[in-house]
C-alpha cells in the first residue's frame, strides 16, 4: 500500500483555502489586479544560484518558471498597472523542511514606489496574516554588525572566510566572497533572529542586487535596491526596486552566465522578450515573491512544510 | 565506491569524510533568499560513534563508504581478537577489542551481535537489547529481605558488575537491559 494520504490535515487545508481567499481579497480591495502568465515558457533563469526544471518540448526545451517575474513585467510594461499572481513556482533541487521543489508564490508589483514603500506594505500585510505586533527593518550592513560584530560590505574575502571559519568552525573550501556571504547569513544571521518576529533586511550589497537597482547608500557606496522578509529567522519574500534598464540586465545575465560556466552549470540565454519589454519601456515599480507555503507554516506553527502541503514532493 | 551528491545525503547513507566511514544522521537545506544553497549535514563517525557537524555547498559530492551491517554469531577470544561467524556461510571475523568496545560486557557464545563491517572488517559490534548471563560472584543474599527491594552488586562470566536484587544468588542466571547495564528480571527457563 503506498502512503497516498495528504500531508496536510484537514484544518490546515482549510486555512490554506482562506489564506489564498483572504489575500485575493486584501488586493482586490487594493485595487491590483489578478494576473496569470505561463509558467512552461522558452526562456530560462540565469542567476547560478538557481536551476530550472527542463522540459522537452517537441523540438525545443522549455523552462518551469522559477517565478513568474519576467512574465509579469512584461505585463507591466504593456501598461497594465499594479497586479499581482497567485502561482506554482519550480525550483531543480531546492528540498528540505523549508524548501519544496514546486511550490506556491505571492507575486505582486506596485506603480510609483521604491523597495523601502514596499517593504512597509509587505510588512502590513503579513503582519496582519500572522497577528504579529509590527516589524523591524535592518539594514544589511548593521544587521551583519549586530550579529557577527563585524562590517561586511567593504570585508576582503579573506577576512570574510576567517569571520565564518571563527563562528562555524569547518567550512566548504574555497567559497567566493558572495557565497561566503550568504554562508555567514544562512548560518550565522538567521539562527540569530530566529526570535525577533518580522524582520527586513534591505540594501544589499551591489554584487547580489539581482533585479534590483544600484543605489548609493548614505556613505555614497553603491548597493542593490532590495529587500528580504524574514519571520522567525525564515526568510518569507523577496523585494525589488526593479530595475528597467534593458543594457543593465543584459550585462548582469552575462556576468551569471561567465559564473554559470566557471562552475560547470548550463548557459541560459537571456529572455530577450523581457528585454525588448523593457526596452520598450517599464514603468517605475517595485515588487516582491513570497512563499504561500512557508507563511502558511507560520501561522499554523508547522515545522516542516510537508504538514502544510497536501502533497509534498516526496507524496506528489 | 560511488560518489553521492548532497542531495542524495539520506539518513543511514554511508559515506567518507576525511577518510572516516560515517552514517549520516541528517541533512539540512539551507538557503538565504537568493544566492548559495548550503546543506548542514549530522554525520555519525562509524569508528568513534562521535557524531559530526558539517556544511557542504549543495551539489558537493562525499565518497561513499564500503560499509555494511551484518547479523554474525560471536564465537570464542584469544586474548587479542573476538571471533564472530557467519551463521550461514560460517565464515569468520575477527574483531578488535577496540571494534567490541563496551560490549565486551554482553559478550556470550552462540548469540547474536550486529556488526559493522568496513572494507570487510569489523568496526563495531552491538549487542542485542537484552541478554542472559550468569553470575559468578555475588555476596549470599538475605532471607526476608526481598521485600525491601534493597540491591547488591554481582559479577557476570565477562566480568561485568551489575547491581540485582538481594534475592539473586550466585551460579543463577539474569536477564539485563544491555543498553542500561539494568536487572530486568531471573532469566528465562533454558
Amino acid at each position: 500500500m503506498t502512503d497516498w494520504r495528504p500531508g496536510a490535515n484537514h484544518v490546515i487545508q482549510r486555512q490554506r483555502a482562506a489564506l489564498l481567499a483572504d489575500l485575493r481579497d486584501y488586493f482586490a480591495k487594493q485595487r491590483v489586479m489578478e494576473v496569470e502568465t505561463p509558467l512552461l515558457c522558452r526562456a530560462g533563469v540565469s542567476d547560478p544560484a538557481l536551476e530550472n526544471f527542463e522540459v522537452p518540448c517537441g523540438h525545443e526545451m522549455r523552462f518551469l518558471q522559477t517565478s513568474p517575474e519576467y512574465a509579469m513585467k512584461r505585463l507591466l510594461a504593456a501598461g497594465s498597472g499594479d497586479i499581482f499572481q497567485i502561482c506554482k513556482a519550480f525550483r531543480w533541487e531546492e528540498q528540505g523542511v523549508r524548501h519544496n521543489p514546486e511550490y506556491t508564490l505571492l507575486e505582486w508589483y506596485r506603480l510609483g514606489i521604491d523597495h523601502y514603500q514596499l517593504a512597509r506594505e509587505v510588512g502590513e500585510l503579513v503582519a496582519a496574516v500572522l497577528e504579529r505586533p509590527g516589524w523591524q527593518i535592518w539594514s544589511w550592513q548593521a544587521i551583519f554588525q549586530e550579529v557577527l560584530g563585524a562590517g561586511a560590505h567593504a570585508a576582503p574575502r579573506e577576512e570574510l572566510e576567517a569571520l565564518a571559519m571563527g563562528h562555524l568552525g569547518e567550512i566548504p573550501l574555497g567559497l567566493d566572497r558572495d557565497s561566503l556571504l550568504d554562508l555567514l547569513m544562512s548560518h550565522c544571521v538567521e539562527p540569530a533572529i530566529n526570535d525577533w518576529g518580522i524582520v527586513f533586511i534591505i540594501d544589499y550589497p551591489a554584487s547580489q542586487a539581482a533585479l534590483a537597482q544600484q543605489i548609493l547608500d548614505v556613505a555614497g557606496e553603491p548597493r542593490g535596491a532590495r529587500f528580504e522578509c524574514y519571520v522567525d529567522g525564515t526568510e518569507l519574500a523577496n523585494g525589488y526596486w526593479e530595475c528597467g534598464d534593458a543594457a543593465e540586465l543584459r550585462a548582469r545575465f552575462a556576468e551569471d552566465n561567465s559564473l554559470r560556466k566557471a562552475r560547470g552549470q548550463s548557459d541560459r540565454r537571456p529572455d530577450e522578450q523581457l528585454l525588448d519589454a523593457l526596452t520598450a519601456g517599464l514603468p517605475p515599480c517595485a515588487g516582491v515573491a513570497l512563499g504561500v507555503d512557508r507563511l502558511l507554516a507560520l501561522k499554523t506553527g508547522a515545522q516542516d512544510l510537508d504538514a502544510v502541503l497536501s502533497f509534498a514532493w516526496s507524496r506528489s | 565506491m560511488a560518489n553521492f551528491s548532497t542531495n542524495e545525503f539520506k539518513s543511514g547513507l554511508k559515506v567518507m569524510l576525511d577518510g572516516e566511514p560515517c552514517s549520516i544522521l541528517e541533512n539540512e537545506f539551507v538557503k538565504p533568499g537568493k544566492g548559495q544553497a548550503f546543506n548542514r549535514v549530522k554525520l555519525r563517525n562509524l569508528r568513534s560513534g562521535r557524531v559530526w557537524d558539517r556544511t557542504f555547498k549543495s551539489g558537493d559530492s562525499l565518497e561513499g563508504a564500503d560499509v555494511l551491517d551484518v547479523e554474525l554469531e560471536y564465537s570464542y577470544t584469544d586474548g587479542e581478537f573476538f571471533y564472530f561467524m557467519d551463521p550461514v556461510s560460517f565464515d569468520q571475523h575477527a574483531a578488535s577489542a577496540d571494534a567490541v568496545g563496551d560490549t565486551q560486557k554482553w559478550l556470550r557464545e552462540q548469540e547474536k551481535y550486529e556488526v559493522t563491517l568496513y572494507n570487510g572488517g569489523p568496526i563495531t559490534v552491538s549487542p542485542p537489547n537484552f541478554i542472559e548471563l550468569e553470575i559468578t560472584e555475588t555476596d549470599p543474599g538475605l532471607k526476608g529481605d526481598t521485600a525491601q527491594g534493597g540491591s547488591k552488586p554481582a559479577t557476570l562470566t565477562t566480568g561485568a558488575v551489575v547491581r540485582v536484587p538481594l534475592f539473586i544468588s550466585q551460579g543463577e542466571s539474569i536477564r539485563i537491559d544491555t543498553r542500561t547495564g539494568d536487572y530486568v528480571s531471573r532469566a528465562s527457563k533454558n
